[in-house]
């Protein structure tokens, strides 16, 4: 259960290796002891030193396996999930950023591309909305990106999915409001991550433990969406009704 | 043992397929419409299927009926926390079993039977006429004999004597296996069941009835003495000297004013009024249940409505308007007893963010501890104006019972940023010596906290498997504690 003070008991991260999900499980894990982390990811290095870092904060890290790409797999990670009793709080924090000009030439990327972002959100949060419905609360933290509030052409196969996901979110938390569940969804800027490692930093970037914050925070107040850094919100609505020539024309 | 006839079905109307007790783990089907309830801080809302009971069958077709989420009992609704909510599954309102079944005033000890929605507040409007008293009553008249049971609740006389579970002779537990077991306090599983129902938080079976062990009084007044207190020295130090002469001792004191006057108080400590001390007038009816109520407090109260400036206007006043040192004032039951029940619903003051109230008890031996904690809490930044101080007198046999002998203190927290920390640093001072939190009064304790606080745990969880191996019996407390 969520308590009195908003300390979620119980922490299920989707793409359990990811620096953003790992910074909100950081932070949660600093609210009192004996939070239960669901670390759901590929097996591995890295979720194994992701599960170590969790139980030195006094974490009961339980590790499941998720392959984003194979749907048939996605119903037995969630169940393992909920099997140690109910989630409070889901993150689906996995996606790929690809390599823009690869991605529109290649058909396999921009397929694996699409499948990852956007076809294994929709998958994982409609099983995860049956769940939630069930325990009749709990909250979904889906990680967009302000790349899907206008798609541009310098990376607009990654955009599109975004796009795609952020809608989805925005819906199923609409249809979940009712039955007592809230879907936030947070669309940071760049942020420097091991994703983002080595490209050029746009401008109003930020870290992954200010997501972290933003998320706590939207989740407290029970927020349907929240921008990271907050300036974002009107950088973009701006952006968003640029007309199209001269859009093509702006250096994004 | 009475064993009711075989589960009625489609008691909610809903279309229902009665499970049986123990079967847990099919599928719930998602219902929408769930009602939404919240304890008496307004923190972490449930929805969940409240439903109506009016007798012991309807209680156990909602048993038979409980899906994986179970099912949980619901009195008034005066736990601060997540006691009586059930989120996703039921949640069982009990006010309608509101039957005093049976007043024996001639019997010694003089008893009352009566069905577990029937409030406090309607009890002793039943006994006074007889001259009877309910043994003890916490901070409100608002809470049922039920719940009274189940949160095993203290009053102003604990250190006289005891609290609620200490005076109740029997109860009637349905429990999940469809029987309903009196059970009556001693040594064996029976006893054993018996206080693990007391301070059980509803988790061991749905009380029924209760049959409660009540005083006699001459009249429904009080003789109240009352002390200020310049600091926290000086209220510890007069409450230890002086406490055992009075049958009920509480103060409050001030926990927004800082430096030397840190923990200055108002102790009030009385005894019931003899017939021969009241004055002619009150003579003529002197078991009339005075207790007015002004009216209701309306929901529009913004948050942050208490701040450092109300507070510190509200603790100056409590403070002033309190004499310096009056003896054997005459007081009724409201004045005395139950202030707050003058106007209902007044948890709205504290706007939409809620409150929580932190309520600790450590053993007297550790009174420095104690002092530590009162500091904390002082200049923590975080402001309480409604602040209890009192001295516990032994504990029960019940597990999860809270009393112990030593110090507690109570603080009414708005909830703001930073809280938890500060709840957080009071837990590990109270678990270092020794002492718990109350769990009617608790919405944030884990689970691992609240095991450090309460090691008679494993009894009661012991008790609670035997009882109830599926589960049937849930609470959203019990999902946040691991009951």
């Amino acid at each position: 259960m969520i308590n009195a003070l908003g300390t979620p008991q119980s922490l299920l991260l989707l793409g359990g290796t990811s620096d953003i999900a790992l910074a909100v499980a950081r932070r949660y894990a600093g609210r009192g002891a004996g939070l239960r982390v669901v670390l759901a990811a590929r097996p591995g290095e890295r979720r194994s030193a992701a599960a170590a870092e969790l139980g030195a904060l006094g974490c009961a890290v339980e590790e499941v396996d998720l392959d984003a790409r194979d749907h048939a797999s996605h119903a037995a990670t969630v169940d393992a999930a909920f099997a140690g009793g109910d989630v409070d709080v889901a993150v689906l924090a996995f996606g790929l950023l690809g390599d823009p000009e690869t991605d529109w030439t290649d058909p396999e990327l921009a397929l694996e591309l699409a499948e990852v972002n956007f076809a294994a959100p929709v998958h994982l949060g409609v099983l995860l909305g049956n769940r939630m419905r069930a325990q009749a609360h709990g909250r979904i933290v889906a990680l967009s990106s302000v790349a899907g509030e206008r798609v541009r052409r310098s990376n607009f196969v990654y955009g599109s999915t975004k796009a795609g996901f952020d809608g989805f979110f925005l819906g199923l938390g609409e249809a979940l409001r009712e039955h007592g569940v809230h879907v936030l969804v947070v669309r940071p800027g760049f942020v420097r991550t091991k994703m983002t490692e080595g490209l050029s930093e746009a401008p109003l970037a930020v870290t992954a433990d200010d997501v972290a914050d933003a998320v706590l925070a939207g989740v407290q107040d029970q927020r349907d969406l929240v921008w990271v850094p907050k300036p974002m919100r009107f950088v973009m609505s701006g952006l968003r009704h640029v007309p199209r020539p001269l859009f093509r024309k702006l250096p994004l | 043992m009475t064993v009711l006839p075989a589960f009625p079905t489609g008691f909610d109307g809903e279309g229902t397929t009665p499970t049986g007790p123990l079967a847990a783990g099919t599928a719930p089907v998602p219902r929408p419409r769930l009602t939404e309830v919240h304890g008496w801080g307004r923190t972490a809302p449930a929805r969940t299927r409240l439903t109506p009971v009016g007798s012991a069958g309807d209680v156990l077709a909602a048993l038979s009926a409980a899906g994986d989420r179970g099912v949980t009992a619901r009195g008034l609704g005066r736990s601060y926390g997540d006691a009586a909510q059930n989120t996703g599954g039921v949640t069982l309102d009990l006010t309608t079993l509101d039957q005093i079944l049976a007043v024996d005033a001639a019997s010694e000890p003089a008893t009352v039977t009566v069905q577990a929605g029937v409030s406090l507040d309607q009890l002793m409007r039943a006994l006074l006429p007889f001259g009877l008293w309910v043994p003890v009553l916490p901070g409100t008249r608002q809470v049922t004999v039920g719940g009274a049971v189940a949160a095993d609740v203290h009053g102003k006389n604990h250190h006289t004597q005891g609290s609620f579970g200490n005076h109740v002779l029997s109860l009637d537990l349905l429990t999940p296996d469809g029987e309903v077991r009196t059970l009556t306090p001693g040594d064996d599983e029976a006893g054993r069941l018996f206080w693990a129902t007391v301070g059980g938080m509803g988790l061991t079976g749905i009380i029924l009835s209760a049959t409660v062990a009540v005083q006699r009084t001459e009249t429904a007044y009080f003789s109240v003495d009352t002390d200020r207190c310049s600091d926290i020295d000086d209220l510890m130090a007069k409450m230890s000297e002086g406490d055992d002469a009075y049958t009920y001792s509480v103060a409050w004191f001030d926990a927004v004013t800082r430096g030397k006057h840190m923990g200055r108080a108002v102790l009030t400590r009385g005894d019931k009024t003899p017939l021969a001390d009241l004055d002619a007038k009150k003579r003529r009816d002197p078991l009339r249940f005075v207790a007015p109520s002004f009216g209701t407090i309306p929901e529009v109260f913004p948050n942050r409505m208490v701040n450092r400036l109300t507070a510190a206007a509200f603790s100056e006043f409590w403070y002033r308007k309190a004499p310096a040192h009056r003896t054997g004032e005459l007081q009724n039951i409201t004045q005395f007893f139950h202030p707050l029940d003058i106007v209902s619903e007044w948890n709205r003051v504290y706007g939409s963010h809620g409150f929580l109230q932190y309520q600790f008890v450590v053993p007297f031996t550790e009174a420095e501890a104690f002092r530590r904690c009162f500091e904390m809490i002082v200049t923590s930044g975080h402001l309480s104006c409604l602040n209890v101080l009192k001295r516990f007198g032994p504990g029960n046999a019940a597990p999860l019972s809270f009393p112990m002998p030593g110090w507690t203190l109570t603080v009414d927290l708005p909830i703001e940023p930073g809280l938890d920390r500060l709840c957080d640093a009071l837990d590990q001072e109270v678990i270092g010596a020794g002492g718990r939190v109350y769990l009617a009064k608790d919405s944030r304790l884990g689970a691992e906290t609240f095991r450090a606080m309460y090691p008679r745990l494993d009894d009661f969880l012991a008790v609670r498997r035997d009882v109830d191996p599926a589960g049937v019996l849930s609470s959203d407390l019990a999902r946040r504690l691991h009951l």
